[in-house]
């Protein structure tokens, strides 16, 4: 291949700039041709690259290509350079074909809005971000692309920025991530203070040979990564932006929440996931958060009315499951959660979305109903998206990805099962929520009447990622059913499997019989309770415990007040209090202290010689007087 | 010949001192303004020489000379600058001339 990986993220950042310098002033047509094509470039790319790399067999599985040196200062010298091996080859094409398919969806999609060209701008923005964070050879390279990424974020989910309550969702996002950022950067600095170099392969290798299992440093560099993966990727302690986030353009939570942004932190903890390795105490804390953010986001999930926010904490969910794997040293089913992931819930978000632009802009599931014979494209789509989501057995991709995961965790070590209970509770929430959904807005009465139809814009992305939410898992099957390794085969030279606790397939096979159960009688009770509306079930729903317990999930668990009382308020109040500038007013006091004092001293300026000659004579005296007194 | 005690010849120099001192801030007239800071220039030429003499040094005199050239200096500078003031005011009032303030 040519040296031309670099074109892969330099595409969607010129389509980027040559939207963004247009200004407004593109014609439609040329807005799509330039925002879809760039990606569509980078897509054929990609796949050209990835038929060139398996094809290849490298030294090492690596493939690097200097751009240029960035700078050189001293020892410093971080190169802009992109590296292609199986992590990121994988990375690469599922950023590069789900983004591509989300572009094509958004070029119908948002036909009508007036800020069309813009909104292709910020898209090919964050897809070019999103590929600079995944190709990076060197962390600082990674982390521009991280920041590139909170940047179009931010612009994205503040697009219709006419409502202030846009603009207020986009700050708490960008305020919210940026805590983790903050936090990445030091860990940057205590990284290259320590060890010398930005460098992935390098400072790896280097981290080996520095520090012992468990050394206070690798600790303090490996917790400081977590925090910058916890603001990005919406995990406990920071994932309140995350459901305010759906206020940007259905396109975009869809691109946020399967290609770009909130995988980011995944993907920093498989790239560095060997000094995590040196790090066992953050490690066990990266499982923990995973596991309380997913049973968390789930119970929250339960209970919403708006269909982007049910998404948004399911993804939550899942991603907290893909914590969990990382945390457990199961990084290849973090990876392949994570690319399953990206199928289903891009598909979830483009259903959710062709429904909701035929009903009106209609968010509120409770107000759809028995849509299925209206819209069969969008309900075969949705429910094919939801199934993944749920882990429907043997049929979809979801199940094969969370069933790796789970069984990564059982067999992870002596916090293995306790953190397996979480993910088993997580996966029958989350097929309880995810069929809810669907029952909700697709059976029972009709309430609205759609309006419209699709164009092969909206209908091909969805078949594409329906076929792939069912089949993208058979890339990876367990030895019970038939043992196919590729997946893990391509990832293992970068992330090579743990050592596996040897039990008997039996476990595994019981382990993944019982888990499927779950998720069926999660499936059934949804159906009992919107579908035949089961007594005993509105009875236990309508009692008052039920109904407050709901309201809590609703809310987030109250995360957001408790924020509000902890920062947001003390901060306002103390702005509040400064509202004149103590600082500035010492200086203002500077000022008015001359400024009298020189009206004092002018009045003596009288033009008359001798009581000048008077004053000399008064001073001279004086300084005598001081003289002879300090002698 | 008899000699002065210093200490005599330092009180008349302050004597002196304090009469220039005295007309500077009393008189009016520019020209008696003029003189009572020759008078204190003097003053302190005098204590110029006594301290001289006190120890042998000739610094006091060759101090004192360079008093006098000062006071030539002044005096040919204050009356050309009298004799303006006069022409414009009519009058020789220091007061008179308060209008020069900035």
């Amino acid at each position: 291949m040519p040296p031309i990986l670099w074109l892969i993220p330099g595409l969607p950042l010129f389509g980027f700039v040559a939207l963004y310098l247009s200004a407004g002033r593109m014609p439609h047509r040329a807005a799509a041709a330039i925002g879809v094509g760039s990606i569509g470039l980078a897509t054929l790319l990609a796949f050209a690259f990835a038929h060139w790399f398996l094809g290849a067999s490298l030294p090492g599985d690596v493939y690097l290509e200097t751009a240029w040196r960035w700078i050189t200062i001293g020892g410093f010298d971080p190169a802009v350079a992109f590296r292609l091996d199986p992590l990121s080859l994988v990375m690469m094409l599922v950023v590069t074909f789900v983004g591509f398919l989300i572009h094509l969806y958004s070029a119908e999609f948002m036909a009508k809005d007036e800020g069309y060209g813009r909104f292709f701008a910020y898209m090919n923005l964050f897809v070019a971000a999103m590929l600079t964070l995944v190709l990076a050879d060197n962390l600082l390279v990674l982390y521009a692309g991280w920041e590139g990424v909170g940047l179009a974020s931010y612009l994205l989910i503040g697009f219709w920025y006419r409502d202030p309550a846009n603009g207020a969702a986009a700050r708490k996002a960008f305020i919210l991530t940026r805590i983790g950022d903050t936090a990445f950067i030091i860990g940057l600095f205590l990284l290259f203070h320590e060890l010398g170099t930005l460098d992935i392969a390098t400072l790896m290798a280097r981290a080996h040979e520095t520090w012992a299992t468990g050394s206070a440093v690798a600790n303090a560099a490996a917790a400081l990564l977590l925090a910058g993966a916890l603001g990005k990727s919406a995990q406990l302690p920071l994932q309140t932006w995350l459901p305010d986030a759906m206020a940007g353009p259905t396109p975009v939570s869809a691109l946020l929440h399967a290609a770009t942004m909130v995988t980011a932190g995944v993907y920093l903890i498989a790239r560095t996931h060997e000094l995590f390795e040196l790090a066992p105490a953050v490690e066990l804390t990266v499982a923990v958060i995973g596991a309380a953010t997913l049973l968390l986001a789930a119970c929250s999930a339960l209970n919403q009315h708006d269909i982007k926010r049910i998404l948004a904490y399911s993804t939550m969910s899942q991603i907290g499951y893909m914590f969990l794997a990382l945390g457990v040293g199961a990084w290849t089913a973090a990876i392949f959660h994570f690319m399953t992931h990206a199928f289903f819930k891009a598909l979830l978000f483009l259903a959710a979305g062709a429904v909701m632009m035929r009903l009106n802009d209609e968010h509120d599931i409770f107000r759809m109903g028995g849509l299925w014979r209206r819209m069969p494209v969008a309900f075969v789509s949705f429910l094919i998206g939801a199934s993944s989501l749920a882990a429907l057995p043997l049929v979809t991709a979801g199940f094969y990805s969370k069933d790796m995961i789970l069984w990564g965790v059982w067999s992870s070590g002596p916090a293995g099962p306790g953190l397996w209970a979480t993910g088993f509770v997580g996966a029958f929430i989350t097929a309880l929520y995810s069929f809810r959904a669907v029952f909700v807005m697709f059976f029972g009465d009709a309430r609205r009447t759609p309006s419209g139809r699709y164009g092969w814009c909206i209908v091909a992305p969805l078949a594409v990622l329906s076929a792939l939410a069912l089949t993208g898992g058979f890339v990876n099957i367990p030895s019970a059913l038939g043992n196919v390794n590729s997946f893990s085969d391509l990832l293992a030279p970068v992330l090579p499997a743990r050592q596996e606790v040897t039990t008997a397939s039996t476990t595994q096979a019981l382990v993944m019989a019982a888990t499927s159960l779950l998720v069926l009688l999660g499936v059934y009770l949804a159906y009992l309770t919107y579908i035949q509306r089961a007594q005993v079930l509105r009875r236990i729903a309508t009692s008052s415990p039920a109904r407050a317990l709901a309201g809590f999930w609703f809310g987030g668990w109250g995360f957001d007040t408790l924020y509000e009382h902890i920062f947001v308020r003390p901060f306002l109040a103390l702005a509040r209090l400064n509202r004149n500038d103590i600082v500035d007013a010492c200086y203002g006091g500077l000022v008015v202290a001359s400024r009298t004092l020189n009206r004092a001293l002018s009045r003596t300026v009288t033009g008359r010689v001798r009581a000048y000659a008077a004053w000399v004579a008064v001073g001279s005296l004086a300084a005598l007087a001081i003289a002879l007194f300090l002698q | 010949m008899a000699s002065v005690s210093p200490s005599q010849a330092l009180l008349l120099a302050m004597i002196l001192f304090a009469l220039g001192l005295a007309g500077v801030l009393a008189r009016r007239n520019l020209v008696f303004l003029l003189m009572s800071i020759e008078i204190m220039l003097n003053a302190a030429g005098l204590a110029f020489v006594v301290a001289g003499s006190r120890w042998h040094q000739p610094d006091g005199q060759i101090l004192f000379i360079l008093v006098l050239t000062l006071a030539a200096s002044e005096v040919a500078v204050g009356l050309a600058l009298i004799l303006r003031i006069h022409q414009r005011n009519a009058s020789l009032d220091a007061d008179a001339a308060a209008k020069l303030k900035g």
